[in-house]
């Protein structure tokens, strides 16, 4: 072993050296002999291999068999299970799939069983030839010729300035896809109608959340007051209102200037849309006080108004800032501060037209 | 047979199928079309396969998508469940989501036409990725066929097209979550994010609109340009013949292979059977999409553990592994007054781009710096062009990186790790990862052809150990026959195109940078064995070969 075993570049001249390619090569020895199957020596092997590609068809039918069994033998009825839809699933998919498979394997193995198995060699034909080439190059230059788009650079420049132009309707029909966006993004439901603060109430249902309701460590779902009421658009308004309320000890609370009469107690609502590209923000760590995005993963810690501590989001969970009305609900004082949800190009200056 | 109708004036067909045939030729002439592919040449491997999956889970994504649009409804109106499904009974969602749990509950056979629909689509993009897999590292992409090679990224592009928009079309909450996701990614784009975001939706996300648009483009126009793509790829093949691997008896002038008629049409033909037959046994078995366990979407739930389809997960593993903020600094910046999402925008469209980009041109890039223009139908085997195949593979675990990071959450909970050390190692890993598999895989090939050369300058190690009368012990290598050794001698080993002057005598700057990237790409070659050697070796330990093949004939 060891005596053979030196490939290293140096030793054996593995390292191609300059003019190397001029060196002889092997000579193709040509297409292997073609070596018998047993089918095409015994003939009751072949009968044999016939006899499984029957076999093998046979399989398609019974097959087929189970499949129609399965559809008209299965009633699904009103009240379907869960088990009656799988059974008949299971009974479809086996019935298919020996109906397919006894085709297919018995197919191939026909082919290769029984059918000539001789590897034969052809010619490979030049792509185009140069007689082609030539020929079509003198057509070309004919139509060309014939068309006189040469000598008439008037009729040219028109021509090609009229079709530039031509597809510009065709873009421009497609304007009324959508409307304008407008400042749609940076408006919510929480703004306070007519002087009515809305009331923060639980999703799904809508009932409105007493502030007493809140305990140290819980965390609550919430929709606008009104949200289920709505008769168009509920999904776009839900898709930009929901929030998440908890209620920490006010002391682990660090709020920044102007956001001391945001909550209520250490209750605080934060929206509940991902600043990253928008997936719900939904799981909460009670003990470390950090917000999850199931999707990217982006954390955002309550402790700190939100920041993100980690993962993909830029910027914290926008605050909605709440207070308690005179029946000890909790109410939103106003909208938020600033546009939810993913970033957009105009977003900052919609942030800076909401707090002017 | 036209030459022979013109000798026989009147040509009778014996058999009814003759007389049919000749009925049908007589008019559309199809006795040329036969005559040039009935016994068509085609070469047989199994890496071949791969093409032919993707075409017949294409033609299966037909027969069963059909079948699901005469029951499904895309709208977005709202309505109250009232099928078979208990849970949900009562329930309000869009019209879409019902009558994709009416599919699932209420037509029979329907569950399992949306699963045979849902494998096969899966099967689609894998079969169609795998096979553009073998198709580089082979390097069928090269003279004549780059044109069928941009065909073929163009055909990955439109697969996962048609696999996104089907994927959103029962408006369940997980694919709810997807477009939701889209939507946000759409929005960083500058200037017309935020346009793009209304037309698309007809409005504010998610709005009414979404699901009727996704499932035109669905069922029309993507699957009629995956139809095209198709046509023009397989005409093509037909131009081109099919490639070979290399092989005694096969060069760059021949097609070795099976005739059409009767052996490889029975097989690829077979094959469609085959391929049907599987996905129906995964369609029995295996739940894929239980949209009826998401529930409706709505903005406000999700689950954990969510994912999207492979096929997206690369680029939403990317979105997950950038990070948003950079110690205090915020990568999402804001100039003139205008938000740049590059947290989004970055992971969203730069990986995605390089990966595409280079594959497309990859083709161009390796003829520009070996200056090979001649045509090649014999394939590469991996291992003999090795910077390619680590090229190759560099990109493949950069991607799988990327694929990976798209489970980094379920990576964490299944083996117990923090999901934050998850996504720091597989944030180094997408920059090291590419590096080290490019080394590693270079050095595989590179000693794969050391192997090669070994075997077929010493014959195979026969695992005998043979004590001569001088008490030396040696290990019989049994020679090889002409036919295997030509397989591992006869490849083309390119060598070092060095930087050449143009027509003026001068070295431009780029073909300086053509000459490094040359060096770069074959400076480390190991070159194919020649006769000359094998005497050479036959010179050194060559009696040990003949005496040991002495003993064995004696044995016998």
């Amino acid at each position: 072993m060891g005596n053979h075993s030196d490939g290293s570049p140096n030793h054996s001249g593995t390292v191609a050296t300059a003019g190397q390619n001029e060196v002889e090569k092997f000579q193709d020895p040509g297409i292997p002999p073609h070596r018998l199957r047993l089918a095409d020596t015994d003939p009751r092997a072949a009968k044999r291999a016939e006899r499984q590609v029957a076999l093998l068809f046979g399989i398609s039918v019974v097959g087929t068999l189970i499949f129609l069994v399965a559809y008209f033998a299965i009633d699904l009825g009103d009240d379907s299970s869960i088990a009656t839809i799988r059974l008949q699933n299971a009974l479809l998919g086996i019935g298919t799939a020996f109906a397919m498979l006894g085709i297919g394997t018995g197919i191939v193995h026909w082919a290769k069983a029984l059918m000539p198995d001789h590897e034969v060699s052809e010619e490979r034909h030049a792509i185009r030839y140069e007689e082609d080439r030539q020929a079509a190059v003198r057509i070309v230059d004919d139509i060309v010729e014939e068309t006189g788009i040469k000598r008439r650079p008037l009729i040219r420049n028109t021509l090609l300035g009229a079709v530039a132009l031509a597809p510009l309707p065709a873009i421009a029909i497609f304007g009324d896809l959508g409307p304008r966006p407008d400042d749609k993004l940076a408006h919510t439901m929480w703004a306070p109608q007519d002087g009515k603060r809305k009331r923060l109430t639980r999703d799904p249902d809508g009932t409105p959340i007493k502030a007493s309701d809140v305990t140290i460590g819980s965390a609550f779902h919430v929709i606008p007051e009104g949200l289920n009421e709505l008769e168009e658009g509920k999904l776009n308004e839900k898709a930009k209102s929901v929030v998440l309320l908890m209620r920490l000890d006010p002391a682990s609370l660090n709020p920044s200037k102007g956001r001391e009469e945001w909550g209520y107690n250490g209750i605080v609502a934060y929206s509940k849309i991902c600043t990253h590209v928008g997936c719900p923000v939904a799981l909460y760590e009670q003990q470390t006080h950090h917000l999850l995005c199931p999707c990217h993963q982006s954390t955002f810690d309550l402790t700190q108004e939100c920041k993100v501590i980690f993962g993909p989001a830029s910027r914290p969970l926008p605050q909605l800032p709440i207070a308690v009305d005179d029946e000890g609900y909790l109410v939103a004082t106003s909208d938020f501060h600033e546009p939810v949800g993913p970033s957009y190009w105009e977003r900052d200056s919609h942030e800076r037209s909401i707090n002017s | 047979m036209s030459a022979a109708s013109t000798a026989e004036p009147a040509f009778v067909a014996k058999t009814k199928t003759g007389r049919i045939t000749d009925f049908v030729d007589s008019r559309v002439g199809g006795s040329g079309i036969l005559r040039e592919f009935g016994r068509k040449v085609f070469p047989d491997h199994w890496s071949f396969m791969f093409g032919e999956v993707a075409l017949y889970s294409f033609v299966i994504l037909l027969l069963s998508g059909t079948f699901l649009t005469f029951f499904f409804d895309p709208s977005m109106a709202e309505t109250h469940y009232d099928g078979s499904y208990v849970p949900l009974k009562g329930v309000e969602m869009s019209v879409a989501y019902s009558s994709s749990l009416n599919i699932s509950f209420d037509v029979r056979g329907g569950l399992f036409m949306r699963q045979v629909h849902h494998w096969a689509a899966l099967l689609f993009v894998a079969s169609v990725a795998v096979h553009m897999l073998r198709v580089f590292f082979t390097g069928a992409f090269r003279r004549p066929r780059e044109m069928n090679w941009v065909v073929g990224c163009v055909l990955l592009i439109l697969a996962m097209a048609a696999g996104f928009t089907g994927y959103s079309l029962p408006d369940d909450l997980l694919s709810g979550n997807g477009l939701r996701i889209i939507d946000g990614v759409i929005k960083s784009i500058p200037v017309i994010g935020t346009y793009i975001s209304f037309f698309l939706f007809g409005g504010e996300f998610p709005g009414t609109a979404i699901i009727s648009r996704l499932y035109m483009l669905h069922i029309l126009l993507v699957p009629a340009l995956i139809l095209l793509m198709i046509v023009m790829h397989l005409f093509m093949v037909v131009v081109h013949k099919h490639t070979q691997y290399p092989g005694p008896g096969r060069n760059d002038n021949n097609v070795v292979g099976y005739p059409l008629g009767p052996v490889y049409a029975a097989k690829a033909g077979g094959f469609f059977f085959i391929v049907f037959g599987v996905i129906a046994l995964m369609a029995a078995f295996f739940t894929i999409n239980p949209i009826w366990n998401y529930g409706p979407y709505d903005p406000s739930p999700v689950s954990a553990g969510t994912q999207p389809d492979w096929y997206i997960g690369f680029v939403d593993g990317a979105l997950r592994l950038m990070p948003g903020t950079l110690g205090n600094w915020h990568v999402e910046q804001i100039f003139f007054g205008h938000v740049f999402t590059f947290n989004v925008l970055l992971p969203a469209l730069v990986p995605a781009g390089i990966l595409f980009t280079v594959m497309f041109t990859y083709p161009w890039i390796e003829r520009w710096v070996t200056k090979d223009d001649r045509e090649h139908h014999v394939l590469d085997r991996p291992r003999n062009a090795p910077t390619r195949t680590a090229i190759g593979m560099a990109g493949f675990v950069w991607y799988c990186v990327m694929w990976a990071a798209a489970g980094s959450d379920l990576i964490a909970t299944h083996f117990g790790v923090s999901l934050n050390d998850v996504t720091y190692w597989l944030r180094a890993l997408f920059f090291v990862g590419p590096i080290i598999a490019f080394i590693v895989t270079k050095r595989v090939a590179l000693a794969l052809q050391r192997k090669d050369r070994e075997i077929a300058l010493h014959g195979r190690e026969t695992g005998r150990i043979v004590r001569l009368p001088h008490g030396e012990f040696i290990e019989v290598h049994a020679p090889l026959d002409e036919y295997k050794r030509y397989k591992l001698v006869g490849f083309e080993s390119p060598q070092v195109q060095p930087a050449v002057p143009n027509e003026h005598g001068v070295v431009t700057r780029k073909e300086k940078r053509r000459a490094l990237l040359s060096r770069w790409f074959f400076e480390d070659r190991v070159a194919p064995a020649t006769p000359a050697e094998l005497e050479a070796a036959h010179g050194h330990g060559h009696e040990a070969v003949e005496a040991a093949e002495g003993t064995k004939s004696l044995t016998h």
